[in-house]
């Protein structure tokens, strides 16, 4: 049994961590907070990109480090902790890897390199309205190699250069490749509950596009990209949850009140043994994601939704009881719990909510013990 | 058992009813919950307490030579019920009418009376609460502000924190230290003091949720006269728990949307029928019915003119998680677009995006959940008392 990363990952997380923790700082991520223009940290995101990490899961012949998907978690999760304000997720987990997924030889070889070189940022647009992205429901068309319809929201969809767009197409469902850049496309960006990530409702009115994959597959591979990502943010949603069981165990220790420091009080202690709890779940669950990712696993579906249920349960947990132990500091702007629970919230449904997880993963294990 | 108004509150039920609907608007299911009620604007709320004042429904239980109408308890929950069927601007006045002004009538001077209970009722002048410090909030008699006699003067150094309301408040309750040197509890003094007087600064605090509702109050050598001391020197923490019991009265309510609300949504969006939705949807309707059903056990003590047992001190603790939790599934049913604050796009006007992220402070605010906790356990179950290391030491020895 070896179920952990090896020195080589041990040691990539620790230069992620010693680079981040001096470059982004939750300074860095209030000056996109308070800044209503600033979509992303540009600075971070330059860095981001002089440091190769956009390719970390591209091969080399794409211009990527060709390194592999445990390298990749390693870094979502010290992105998570970081709460990095820049379009990592949407270029990388979701854009980048639904082009390895689906992308013909051509369509890889023209943007892979893109993505690995900072060049192009990458989104994906399912969501058309409130609840989840359901194939047969969605308005979106694309005919004669044009895509016609709204999407909303698009989280990075205001700056990205590139759209993995799902839509129907004929009598089923596609994903189509779209640069933003073109008359046929206007944005507007939204304001959400997380304004550390830009979001955008994009307009496509005629736009071209090319099929990514073959037409009719669009819903499977669109489930296959967000198993994938699903694993990746949950790694993003771990570093969270890690740090606000830490900011919160300092405080504990720090505040007094009644003569004590309040995580002498049980109704503290425990408080925080049960996000630790809740963690070590989620970790063991993420990390779990990790193997079937890395190993093209058949578990890849249970694991992945196990792995999102697990993270976002503990990172809502432990952002809003951050807050709780922080008391009225914890709800003031100046004080970063709130930074947390903002991002608990986003990570939790950009990649369809729980409840959407909960129903796939049962449905995976029902097909498991049917086999 | 029955839920029937006695023939007298019935007939001040039709009283309040018809007064209320000669002066306001009946509430618009979407446009009064969460934030959107605080945001009402400070003209409007005022005018309103005035409109009430002067036909004495503005403090039902006060005895008619203070402005009330020397109506009973149950008159008053009556009166409450039926306001907030209506689109009322009261939130200025809450911690004013509600807490701080109680708190003068019970231990102020004939003067104290006849200065500002009129103008308070009548909307006239608005008040704050100016207890919690830095450094003193659950445990709030650890406080540092010191008040010093000076003639016949006190000079009050200090600041106090999260004050809601400081910002347009005419005068507010300073809870001090006027004696270091003895146990924390028994050096504390309650003070009227002037908002507008010098030496008073008030910065509006960003809260988490985005608005800036309280404050950071700084005092430096703000001179108050002794003769707006509320209660002896040293007695401030008895002055105090009176406060604090009006605000156990005073919080509760339905702060946001609710088991309907979230109903009205799913239905909408066509999930009612998801089975995993409707147990949720069960359990909080359970818990918001058990909530008001207390109430009526509550509102039946009144009736007969009993005191309410403890029963009452649940209520912050439900309505506040309650409310989180109820947001949190209303955000995650709208999945990606759940993420959405723009009023116009965002179901239910975003009332539960805005409830989302303002349903932490409520779970701080007026007492935590833990120390909500805590008084159940000790004060109504007779649990044993937490160790408190620091209560009989001199506070200057902390
Ligand atoms: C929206 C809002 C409005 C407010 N308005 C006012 C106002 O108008 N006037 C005013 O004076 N104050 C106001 N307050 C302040 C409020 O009363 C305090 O924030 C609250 O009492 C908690 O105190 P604290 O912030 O110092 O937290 P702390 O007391 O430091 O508590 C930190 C954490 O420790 C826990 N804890 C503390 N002691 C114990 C214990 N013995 N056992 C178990 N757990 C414990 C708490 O539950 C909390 O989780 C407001 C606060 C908010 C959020």
């Amino acid at each position: 049994m070896n179920f952990d990363f090896s020195d080589d990952q041990k040691f990539l997380r620790e230069e992620a961590r010693k680079f981040l923790s001096a470059k982004c700082t939750t300074a860095e991520v209030r000056a996109v907070l308070d800044d209503e223009t600033m979509s992303h940290n540009e600075a971070v995101w330059q860095q981001i990109v002089e440091m190769g990490w956009l390719g970390t899961a591209i091969a080399e012949e794409h211009g990527g480090l060709g390194l592999g998907m445990l390298e990749l978690c390693v870094i979502a999760e010290e992105l998570g902790r970081a709460l990095a304000p820049v379009p990592f997720a949407s270029t990388v987990y979701f854009f980048a890897e639904a082009l390895k997924l689906a992308g013909s030889d051509a369509q890889k070889a023209a943007l892979l390199p893109k993505v690995a070189d900072g060049s192009a940022i990458g989104c994906i647009a399912a969501s058309e309205g409130p609840g989840a992205v359901e194939a047969g429901k969605l308005a979106t068309e694309y005919k004669d190699g044009k895509l016609s319809g709204t999407k909303i929201p698009v989280t990075d969809g205001d700056i990205a250069t590139h759209a993995v767009v799902l839509a129907r197409d004929g009598a089923g469902v596609s994903l189509v490749l779209v640069a933003l850049d073109q008359p046929g496309v206007t944005r507007t960006s939204i304001e959400t509950i997380e304004p550390t990530r830009s979001h955008a409702e994009i307009v496509f009115d005629g736009a071209e596009g090319e099929r990514l994959g073959a037409q009719g597959d669009g819903e499977t591979l669109y489930n296959e990209v967000m198993n994938r990502a699903a694993v990746l943010l949950a790694f993003e949603q771990t570093g969270g949850a890690s740090i606000c069981l830490e900011m919160a165990t300092d405080y504990a220790k720090e505040r007094y009140a009644f003569g004590r420091p309040i995580g002498g009080n049980q109704a503290i202690k425990h408080k925080l043994a049960e996000m630790y709890v809740k963690n070590e779940v989620a970790r063991s669950n993420a990390y779990y994601g990790a193997w079937a990712l890395s190993t093209d696993a058949a578990e890849l579906p249970e694991a992945a939704a196990a792995a999102r249920i697990a993270a976002s349960e503990a990172y809502w947990f432990a952002s809003k009881e951050n807050i709780q132990t922080h008391g009225g500091m914890g709800f003031t702007w100046e004080v970063d719990c709130h930074l947390y629970y903002r991002r608990a919230k986003l990570l939790a449904v950009q990649a369809g909510a729980p409840a959407v997880w909960k129903e796939k993963l049962v449905r995976a294990l029902e097909t498991r013990n049917a086999a | 058992m029955d839920f029937n108004d006695t023939p007298e509150e019935a007939e001040f039920r039709a009283e309040a009813r018809a007064f209320l609907e000669q002066h306001l608007e009946p509430k618009n299911a979407s446009a009064i919950r969460g934030r959107e009620a605080r945001k009402q604007t400070l003209e409007k709320a005022k005018k309103w307490q005035k409109v009430k004042a002067e036909n004495r429904f503005a403090q039902i239980t006060w005895p008619r030579e203070m402005g009330g109408r020397g109506g009973t308890p149950m008159q008053q929950v009556i009166w409450n019920q039926e306001e907030t069927k209506f689109d009322a601007p009261i939130g200025p006045f809450a911690i004013g009418l509600g807490m701080c002004v109680p708190t003068v009538i019970a231990f102020g001077s004939d003067a104290h009376k006849e200065r500002y209970v009129q103008k308070a009722l009548h909307g006239e002048e608005i008040w704050c609460q100016l207890f919690s410090e830095p450094s003193a909030g659950s445990d709030v008699a650890g406080l540092k502000t010191k008040a010093v006699k000076d003639g016949d003067d006190w000079v009050i150094n200090g600041q106090k924190v999260w004050t809601t309301g400081a910002q347009f408040s005419d005068f507010g309750i300073v809870l001090t230290r006027t004696d270091p040197n003895v146990p924390k509890h028994k050096g504390l003094t309650m003070f009227i003091v002037d908002m507008k007087a010098p030496g008073v600064e008030v910065r509006p605090i960003h809260q988490a949720s985005g608005g800036r509702e309280f404050n950071e109050v700084y005092f430096t050598d703000v001179r108050i006269p002794d003769s707006d001391r509320l209660g002896e020197p040293g007695m401030g923490w008895k002055v105090a728990l009176v406060t604090l019991m009006n605000e156990r009265l005073a919080v509760g309510g339905s702060p946001g949307p609710d088991w309907q609300e979230i109903m009205d949504y799913a239905r909408d969006a066509g999930t009612l029928s998801n089975s995993a939705f409707r147990e949720k949807l069960a359990d909080w309707y359970v818990a918001a019915q058990g909530y008001k059903l207390t109430k009526f056990r509550t509102q039946t003590a009144l009736s007969r003119g009993e005191t309410p047992g403890p029963e009452n001190s649940i209520g912050k603790i439900i309505t506040a998680n309650h409310l989180q939790d109820i947001c949190n599934s209303a955000v995650e049913m709208q999945d990606h677009y759940g993420l959405i604050v723009d009023k116009d796009k965002a179901p239910a006007d975003a009332i539960f995006q805005e409830s989302l992220m303002w349903a932490p402070g409520l779970r701080i605010a007026g007492g935590t959940d833990e120390i909500l906790k805590n008084i159940i356990a000790e004060r109504v179950l007779g649990l044993p008392q937490d160790v408190r290391v620091d209560k009989d030491k001199a506070f200057s020895e902390l």
